[in-house]
């Protein structure tokens, strides 16, 4: 399975969660103890080894701020 | 060796989108942005603003943009499109845009089969001015101006703009599509990317209908915005191609 890797603009994000959602394994939370300069809790990845760079959650991102890669 | 398999699209800007947290403006916007640059004409768009939350948007896409007074979108197009027949002429309206105030323009634009493309977005209310009832808002659904559920016998059964302008020989082109999930926004993508290749290809008017959603009008999460409008917006306002040009017919 190809491993992928993603990389969060946190200044974009407003929190919303769809990408917690979108993701098929999972991997997605809303970092707790940290909000970014809009005053949001912007998403991260709690488990990047098992990313496969599927894209979902790019593409229920309504702020566009997250880019995908395949390894 | 990595590859990257999705970045934010040279279509938008770098302005921060000024939509609520969850608002799938952002995801259509994304959209549209993404066949502008795919189809190399980014150049040569022309794209018009509607009145409503997406009233900003000419600070989004990076093309051209024209802002149009309420619902009056289809007519602005018309007229650029008429006197500058080598762009790509498109609207962005929103559902108390396109289809109450601006009723007659979409109707008349689509009767005359202008060569532009119109993007329709439906939430079901009206959402810069705090969430009234739309003529789209669903039967029994609770707004602001209709605290106790929209009731047909007083107001009517929402008005389906798909099916109308489908009626219509002008309409080249209609589609609806929806955003709720991965897959449908990847479809999405397919049905804007043939709107403005049916314009590309000088065949008239095309239209994609998308359900979208309200989450802070709708007094929900954005996540349980998405599975109301699936559940309930797509009961009543199916998904599927309406018209499309004979060719492409099966």
């Amino acid at each position: 399975m190809a491993k992928g890797k993603i990389t969060v603009d946190i200044d974009r994000c407003k929190g919303c969660g769809l990408c917690i959602e979108a993701c098929p394994y999972d991997l997605l939370e809303l970092t707790p103890d940290f909000v970014n300069k809009k005053g949001y809790q912007p998403m991260r990845i709690h488990t990047p080894e098992e990313c496969i760079g599927c894209a979902n959650c790019a593409m229920m991102c309504p702020d566009v701020c997250i880019t995908v890669e395949r390894l | 060796m990595s590859k990257i398999v999705f970045q934010r699209t040279k279509g938008l800007t770098e302005k921060e989108f000024s939509y609520c947290p969850g608002c799938t403006h952002g995801i259509i916007h994304r959209l549209v942005a993404e066949v502008l640059e795919e189809l190399n004409i980014l150049d040569k768009a022309i794209g018009i603003s509607p009145v409503g939350c997406a009233v900003m948007n000419y600070e989004f896409f990076n093309c051209d943009m024209q802002q149009a007074a309420h619902g009056r979108a289809p007519a602005v197009a018309t007229g650029i499109k008429r006197v500058r027949p080598d762009n790509i002429v498109f609207t962005y309206q929103g559902d108390g845009d396109l289809a109450s105030i601006g009723t007659a323009e979409i109707v008349h634009a689509a009767h005359r089969s202008e060569n532009i493309t119109v993007i329709f977005i439906n939430n079901a209310v009206y959402g810069m001015t705090g969430g009234q009832m739309a003529p789209t808002t669903l039967v029994g659904q609770k707004t602001t101006t209709s605290p106790f559920g929209r009731d047909a016998r007083l107001c009517g059964e929402p008005i389906r703009m798909s099916e109308l302008l489908a009626t219509i020989p002008g309409a080249t082109y209609v589609e609806r599509v929806s955003v709720h999930d991965p897959a449908n926004v990847r479809k999405a993508k397919r049905a804007v990317k043939k709107a403005f290749e049916i314009q590309m290809k000088g065949l008239g008017f095309a239209f994609v209908e998308f359900i979208s959603t309200c989450p802070v009008n709708w007094g929900k999460t954005p996540q349980e915005a998405l599975n109301w409008a699936k559940e309930h917006m797509i009961n009543y306002y199916p998904l599927g191609v309406f018209r499309e040009p004979k060719e492409d017919a099966q």
